[in-house]
């Protein structure tokens, strides 16, 4: 058995899995101190379903905890950063484009020191110790209790940021350290932004993994407890409390796969209709597709690996207007006054809500305030709906295959049960919740994000070295050998570079190896 | 009439120098912080229309030349285009009176106001190659005669490279590319010295406010949920970017990259949301042709922007793939761009490509979309 738990904003939702099959499903809410509604979580899934603790072979948290920190600019740590590219890159020092109000919280100060590499591995200046130890330093007098090292082309050589490291942990011990190459890829002032991020959220992450880590003990549970990332693999906790930051977008990526791990598809379009909004993501071999461009996270620009999800104004709640002949739906929604402007709630709001009802497909408030409605205009705002959503289904379709449709979320209703160019929808038991569903069956993933320099007639082999790394990584990172294949994989080459320069990306994911806490 | 460049013009700036980079000319991003950060430290920049220039005056036009993927990488130290400068004013025994972009396509837009703030030298609003090309010989001052001999080289060590080929622009950017991967893929330049009469002969006009008048109508369309393709229509109806075709709308079905001799080539096809008809888009870092059905309908030097069809957001090379939904346009270039000296130098054949250039509104005539 599995724990999947998933703490959200306003709701904590666990599930108890047996292999795929849901044994007990609990929505609670979340509490200021996270732990007390987890340990509520624990409490919830036995009333349901009693358990002993010790059949527990994993538990498995997404949480936008450390995202809505950063967001609500709360619980920052004093942090520097510090950066090896002189004499490069003097011209836009690091923070250089942060909102003001988020340079202030995390009090950031920013160093440069001589270092670096070129595109080819050789150093733009060589690692001056002295003057590391002299930033380092400073930073302590400063009060710093979190340095961001980020070192030009670190993705190809990490060297200097290693050594680095070693020399600002020697000075400040008991500071934490991030380094660049450990989360981000190339584009140096995104990833740089990431591990700022990343450095500011290390106390608060140490705070809150104990939390969980003790909710969980408390619970009677020993088995090892993971947090799941944002491409939708685990860590485990101690990589939990080093990379905060690759939790950030874990919550839609925990939606997407839980509603096709429900609905038995691996490559689907995973529609999740809420109040507001659809939001339309696209999952190949079990994994979201990422967004392709940069990524600005509360008006930082980094380049996280975050799920490309296109969201549309059609909720619940979104307001219908017009005849039967041009109705339109949204992109307006009444939103959280729902329940007192709908229709169906004795409000004077035509909503995508009381439209579903006069349907006849939902069970909402009082249908016989919406009986009057004219089957006409009802029938040509549902068409609306289906065109609506159908379309933004087709636009995040990557190939000329056909894609099934997963539909999720309260307002799921509204979908029709074939889409043009999708056939039947599928609407999963147990959609409400998908997300802890998703973490709890999560894998482990290893990547690969580098510049070769491609020579005549060594691109197979090249290829291959950057697939076995992904492979190893997974493995290292606790995947089971057998069970780890490659699942994403991109080349592009580079103009302008001699060598036949190219960019490859390969991402291996593979089943967490579990071990028997009972030793069975 | 010169007028005052400020950092609140940086944003459109950049986002019309990305539709005028027709797909190439290296993300203005980078460009468009390091001129902030320079109007920042040193105030706002003095634009000169061409027209105004006195025929002695010397213009150093400067540039950067590199890989866009080490730019985003490696951030220049910010002296490296001035010491570009002052090293080819050494080399001329002349000091200059203005600046000016040798491209304003994509992030060289930017690189000449950085040199502007930093030297409160003015800038000169015009270009050579009025749109972005990959490589430096393709600019209307050689076309028409200024040598982009002698030409300065600068690294972030403040290391400096002089390089003078005589007349012969093909070899100054061959030689000058070796120099360039030595300093590790990034570089700064300055080249085409010239006087203002020379400028006002042989450079295309008014650009910097070209690209203004781009982003700006993009920018104000969406503010007003217009159609901003319509406004950017428009807008370039008034300047000598008269026309805009809307060649294609549709959905990219293939994408296929090739690296070829330092240059990122490849093809990309697209469906109209019918069905049919299909669009071929071939492409060298810039985009080069566009066919409908088999038929060019746009053709270098004339700019083929692919633009995302919503928001009317600039799609680079780099960034196509399957599933867009893409609105192509064409937009003609002026008639010093169009002339057979410039065409030798780049028109389709320069690019290795089977077809005689047509005027865009000319070839576009009967597109349906």
């Amino acid at each position: 058995m599995r724990i999947g738990i998933d703490v959200g904003g306003t709701n904590t939702d666990a599930v108890l899995l047996d292999g795929r099959q849901v044994l007990a499903a609990v929505k609670t809410s979340t509490t200021a101190d996270v732990t007390s509604g987890i340990v509520a979580a624990f409490a919830g899934l036995q009333a349901q379903r009693a358990f002993d603790p010790a059949d527990v072979r994993a538990v498995m948290i997404g949480t936008t905890h450390f995202i809505n920190a950063l967001v609500e600019a709360r619980r920052l740590a004093p942090t520097a950063a510090l950066r090896l590219s002189l004499p490069a890159g003097a011209s836009l020092p690091p923070m250089v484009d942060w909102p003001q109000r988020l340079v202030d919280a995390v009090s950031g100060s920013s160093h440069l020191v001589h270092g670096g590499h070129e595109f080819d591995g050789r150093h733009i200046a060589e690692l001056d110790e002295a003057e590391v130890r002299r930033a380092a330093q400073s930073m302590g007098e400063a009060g710093v209790r979190s340095v961001a090292i980020s070192s030009v082309f670190s993705p190809v050589n990490a060297e200097f940021e290693a050594r680095a490291a070693e020399i600002i942990a020697a000075e400040l011990p008991g500071v934490a350290i991030s380094l660049s190459h450990e989360i981000g890829r190339i584009g140096l002032l995104e990833r740089e932004n990431a591990t700022i991020i990343n450095a500011a959220l290390r106390e608060l992450a140490a705070h809150i993994v104990d939390g969980l880590a003790s909710a969980v003990t408390g619970a009677g549970i020993t088995a090892p407890l993971y947090l799941s990332q944002n491409d939708g693999t685990l860590m485990d906790v101690d990589f939990a409390r080093r990379y905060p930051v690759a939790t950030f977008a874990s919550g839609p990526t925990n939606s997407m796969r839980g509603a096709a791990v429900l609905s038995g598809l691996d490559t689907c379009a995973v529609v999740d209709v809420g109040g507001t909004t659809s939001d339309v993501g696209v999952l190949r071999h079990g994994f979201p597709r990422e967004a392709t461009t940069d990524v600005t996270v509360a008006g930082i620009r980094t380049n996280f690996r975050m799920p490309d999800v296109l969201s549309i104004g059609i909720g619940g709640g979104s307001r219908v207007r017009g005849e039967a002949g041009a109705v339109t739906v949204g992109p307006d929604s009444v939103g959280y006054e729902l329940t007192s402007k709908a229709l169906v709630f004795g409000g004077d709001t035509l909503t995508a809500t009381d439209i579903a009802v006069a349907a006849g497909r939902a069970e909402i408030g009082d249908p016989s305030l919406v009986a009057h409605l004219d089957k006409d205009l009802v029938a040509a705002a549902l068409r609306r709906i289906a065109t609506d959503v159908a379309d933004a289904v087709e636009r995040m379709r990557t190939s000329a295959e056909p894609l099934p449709v997963v539909a999720v979320g309260g307002g799921s209703v509204l979908l029709p049960d074939e889409m043009a160019g999708a056939g039947t929808v599928h609407r999963p038991d147990h959609y409400a919740v998908a997300n802890a569903i998703g973490a709890a069956i999560a894998q482990i993933g290893g990547e690969v994000d580098r510049v070769y320099a491609v020579e005549p007639g060594r691109r197979d082999a090249v290829v291959d070295e950057a697939k076995q790394e992904a492979v190893d990584r997974a493995v290292a990172a606790g995947a089971s050998p057998s069970t780890v294949q490659i699942v994403d994989f991109d080349e592009v080459p580079i103009p302008y570079l001699p060598g036949n320069a190219t960019r490859i990306r390969a991402k291996a994911v593979g089943e967490l190896q579990l071990t028997d806490t009972k030793g069975r | 009439m010169s007028w005052q460049l400020t950092e609140q013009d940086l944003p459109d700036l950049a986002r019309g120098a990305a539709v005028l980079g027709t797909g190439g000319g290296g993300d203005p991003y980078v460009g468009q912080l390091l001129a902030r950060q320079a109007i920042r430290e040193h105030g706002p920049i003095t634009v000169l229309d061409p027209d105004e220039l006195d025929d002695d005056t010397l213009v150093i036009p400067t540039a950067q030349m590199g890989a866009p993927t080490v730019v985003h990488e490696k951030l220049p130290r910010g002296s490296e285009p001035v010491d570009a400068l002052r090293a080819l004013e050494k080399h001329l025994g002349r000091a200059a009176d203005a600046t000016m972009p040798i491209e304003c396509g994509g992030i060289n837009s930017m690189i000449p106001l950085v040199v502007a703030a930093r030297t409160r030298l003015p800038v000169v609003d015009a270009d050579g190659m009025g749109r972005a090309f990959p490589e430096l010989q393709m600019e209307t001052f050689g076309v028409y005669g200024v040598p982009g001999s002698p030409m300065a080289i600068a690294g972030e060590r403040g290391e400096t490279t002089v390089i003078d080929t005589g007349a012969d622009n093909k070899h100054m950017e061959w030689l000058a590319r070796g120099v360039t991967v030595r300093l590790g893929g990034v570089a700064h330049i300055a080249e085409y010295a010239m006087t203002g009469a020379q400028v006002k002969r042989t450079a295309v006009p008014r650009t910097l406010t070209l690209a203004l008048t781009i982003g700006r109508a993009i920018r104000q369309a969406r503010e007003r949920n217009a159609d901003p393709i319509a406004a950017l229509a428009e807008a370039l109806s008034h300047t000598l970017y008269a026309h805009l075709r809307v060649l294609f709308r549709g959905k990219i079905s293939d994408v296929e990259r090739r690296t070829e001799a330092g240059f990122a080539r490849g093809r990309a096809t697209a469906q109209s949301f019918d069905g049919q008809h299909e669009l071929e888009l071939r492409f060298q870092n810039e985009n080069l042709v566009a066919l409908v059905d088999g038929t060019v309908r746009c053709v270098v030097p004339d700019l083929v922007c692919v633009l995302e069809s919503e928001q009317a957001e600039p799609i680079t090379t780099e960034t196509l793939r399957y599933g867009q939904r893409v609105t192509v346009v064409g937009i003609s270039t002026p008639a010093l761009m169009r002339t057979p000296e410039a065409l030798a130098v780049f028109g389709p054949a320069a690019f290795g490509l089977p077809y005689t250039f047509t005027p865009v509104e000319e070839a576009a005539v009967g597109t349906t979309a």
